[in-house]
């Protein structure tokens, strides 16, 4: 599903260079559930949005679906963004004043999908996510969780390939983050590949596979054994 | 993706974030409406100047007659009798002339005033009704000699102001009352108003009286010693004078215009000046122009610069969702129209509004130009336009993940 060959990030600012990812390689079938830590300046910031195809690597490959995303034009990126990447951000990133509904469809209207079906998705998917009674709330009359949880439903809606989230829990309540895996799980349980990325050890517990960096390099790709269940408490 | 479902987005993104929208819209309305009030306020003056100029008579020709030759003896011009009333009449009412607007048969002379024990040597001018428009004489009371009068030989007379307060210094409304001149009583029926002007010609030092009056029982004359002529337009004046000359030589059977028995002045020292001083106001309503669409074009660039760059993070987040660069730019520029349309009609509104509300509290003519409208839409609305998409096209090309890191 997800081929990582070889793939280094350096970024130069003026005559300073600072490599973040250096030569690193790895693959993510379907129906993974991974987690990727890592200290922060570790680069596992920066190999996530290379994997969400919101930046392109230095050098080296990245294949997602059989298609090369480094080599991609523009248009063919926004359509890959579009159609096979659910991404999470940490800090939400929803649309101000809009409400939790128009969020979830943005990507649908992106993808010319017709009014009706975007809102019957959309409808579809915040109920998933326990919003259900929250469609039309704006999205800053929410709660932390909460948006994530609008988030969650955005990435989904465009039933892609594979989801990554980008340190997911991080700006929310711990109570609430518990509620954040139990939905990244049940999704990993209907056969979603996810890709995570946190520096909380006990955050990463809930994926099954974790992989460390440092330094911009794999220090440690292991199974997680224990893998901690949480279900949807609604 | 629809331009319909494109247009719906952009509105819909407008009327969500209110403060920045009607932020911008004031940005385009002042700037719009700056540059039409002040172009506006400056064609207001030039108006106002032309007008003045016009009032000064840059229009107005007036023919005298040339010195008589009796003998070898050739007499002072303007002395001669060779101008009539039939001269005149026949001027008014040839149609084929069509560079003269009217014309006004005077004849004057100075004569010996009395009212009471006050008395006053001053210009008697018997004048046809016209010569109120053609003279732009107004009056502060009363009424000016009329047709009837002319015809009447009403022994009427309007007072000139200085006239006025020499011969009635303690009346305040000598309507009504008597003048005697040559032996002859005439009532007071009018004053005009103070025009300004010193020596011989002074408008506000005269008697003016029905032409038939003056004519036949001040004076015993029957010829004129002017026709003051009223060209259509300050442009026509050369024509009308060329009209008026072969005109009077034809009726007075001269061949040769060096024979003519008259002359004819125009205002051409007036006319050359008004000429500058409206060559002047072009310039300057020019350079008005041109700093107010610097000033309302920089203001509107400045809004929008900085309500499109503020939003960099949320191009990068449309771009994340799937967006392409040419949706995000197009949407952006339906924005900036949408944007700069309605602050274009307010804008255009409030401009005519200040215009209209300042020329009257300085008493100026209103004036408005399409073409100052057309100038501050076409130059502020476009500067909007272009302000408001450049930056969103800039961002909209930005790796995603550089424009959410924008701060």
């Amino acid at each position: 599903m997800i081929q990582i060959n070889h793939v280094s990030k350096i970024y130069t600012i003026g005559s300073l260079t600072t490599t973040a990812l250096s030569d690193i390689s790895f693959e993510v079938k379907k129906g993974e559930f991974v987690a990727i830590m890592g200290p922060s300046g570790s680069g596992k910031s920066t190999l996530m949005h290379i994997l969400g195809a919101l930046d392109l690597p230095t050098s080296g490959d990245y294949i997602l679906d059989k298609e090369k995303v480094s080599t991609l034009t523009d248009n063919e990126l926004a359509r890959i963004r579009n159609t096979k990447i659910g991404f999470v951000f940490q800090s939400f990133n929803l649309l101000p004043r809009t409400s939790a509904l128009k969020n979830v469809m943005l990507p649908m209207m992106y993808a010319g999908v017709s009014p009706e079906i975007r809102k019957e998705k959309a409808q579809k998917y915040l109920t998933m996510v326990g919003l259900a009674d929250r469609m039309n709330h704006l999205s800053n009359q929410l709660s932390g969780g909460q948006q994530q949880r609008v988030a969650i439903a955005r990435a989904l809606s465009m039933d892609p390939s594979i989801l990554l989230a980008d340190e997911p829990t991080g700006n929310i309540a711990t109570n609430q983050a518990e509620e954040i895996m139990a939905i990244f799980q049940k999704l990993n349980d209907d056969g979603h590949t996810v890709v995570m990325i946190t520096h909380e050890p006990d955050i990463a517990t809930h994926a099954k596979r974790v992989i460390y960096i440092r330094d911009g390099k794999i220090t440690q790709d292991k199974r997680n054994k224990h893998q901690v269940r949480v279900a949807i408490k609604n | 993706m629809e331009i319909l479902e494109l247009i719906t987005e952009a509105i819909g993104t407008l009327t969500r974030n209110k403060m920045r929208t009607s932020l911008a819209i004031l940005g385009i309305v002042i700037g719009i409406g700056s540059v039409i009030s002040l172009i506006s306020l400056g064609q207001s003056s030039q108006k106002s100047i032309e007008n003045q100029i016009q009032s000064l008579g840059a229009n107005l020709l007036t023919v005298i007659p040339s010195g008589q030759n009796s003998g070898a003896v050739r007499g002072a011009q303007g002395g001669g009798t060779t101008l009539t009333l039939t001269d005149a009449e026949a001027l008014m009412n040839d149609t084929s002339i069509t560079s003269i607007q009217s014309a006004s048969p005077e004849y004057s002379k100075r004569a010996q005033v009395t009212a009471g024990k006050n008395n006053t040597n001053t210009q008697i001018v018997g004048v046809y009704p016209q010569y109120a428009t053609i003279r732009k004489i107004a009056l502060t009371t009363g009424t000016f000699i009329t047709d009837r009068d002319v015809s009447a030989l009403s022994k009427v007379a309007v007072l000139g102001a200085t006239t006025a307060t020499d011969l009635f210094p303690t009346e305040t409304n000598p309507i009504g009352q008597s003048v005697r001149v040559n032996g002859q009583v005439l009532r007071v029926v009018g004053v005009a108003s103070p025009k300004g002007g010193t020596g011989f010609n002074n408008p506000d030092d005269a008697i003016y009286v029905p032409l038939s009056t003056a004519q036949k029982q001040l004076f015993g004359v029957d010829y004129l010693s002017t026709i003051a002529v009223e060209a259509t337009d300050a442009n026509k004046m050369t024509q009308a004078q060329n009209d008026i000359g072969y005109f009077l030589l034809a009726r007075h059977k001269l061949r040769d215009p060096s024979q003519a028995d008259f002359v004819i002045f125009s205002q051409n020292d007036i006319l050359n000046t008004a000429t500058q001083v409206t060559g002047t106001f072009t310039t300057l309503l020019g350079g008005i122009a041109a700093i107010s669409l610097v000033v309302g074009g920089i203001g509107i660039m400045n809004i929008m610069l900085v309500t499109v760059t503020e939003r960099t993070r949320e191009i990068g987040l449309r771009k994340a969702l799937g967006a392409t660069k040419s949706i995000i730019t197009l949407q952006f520029l339906i924005e900036a129209i949408l944007l700069t349309i309605i602050g274009g009609v307010v804008g255009i509104l409030l401009g005519i509004t200040v215009s209209y509300f300042l020329s009257r509290s300085m008493q100026l003519p209103f004036a408005i130009s399409i073409s100052s409208i057309v100038l501050a839409m076409s130059v502020s609305g476009g500067i909007g336009i272009l302000f408001g998409w450049y930056p969103a096209k800039k961002a909209a090309g930005l790796q995603p993940i550089d424009a959410l890191r924008y701060e």
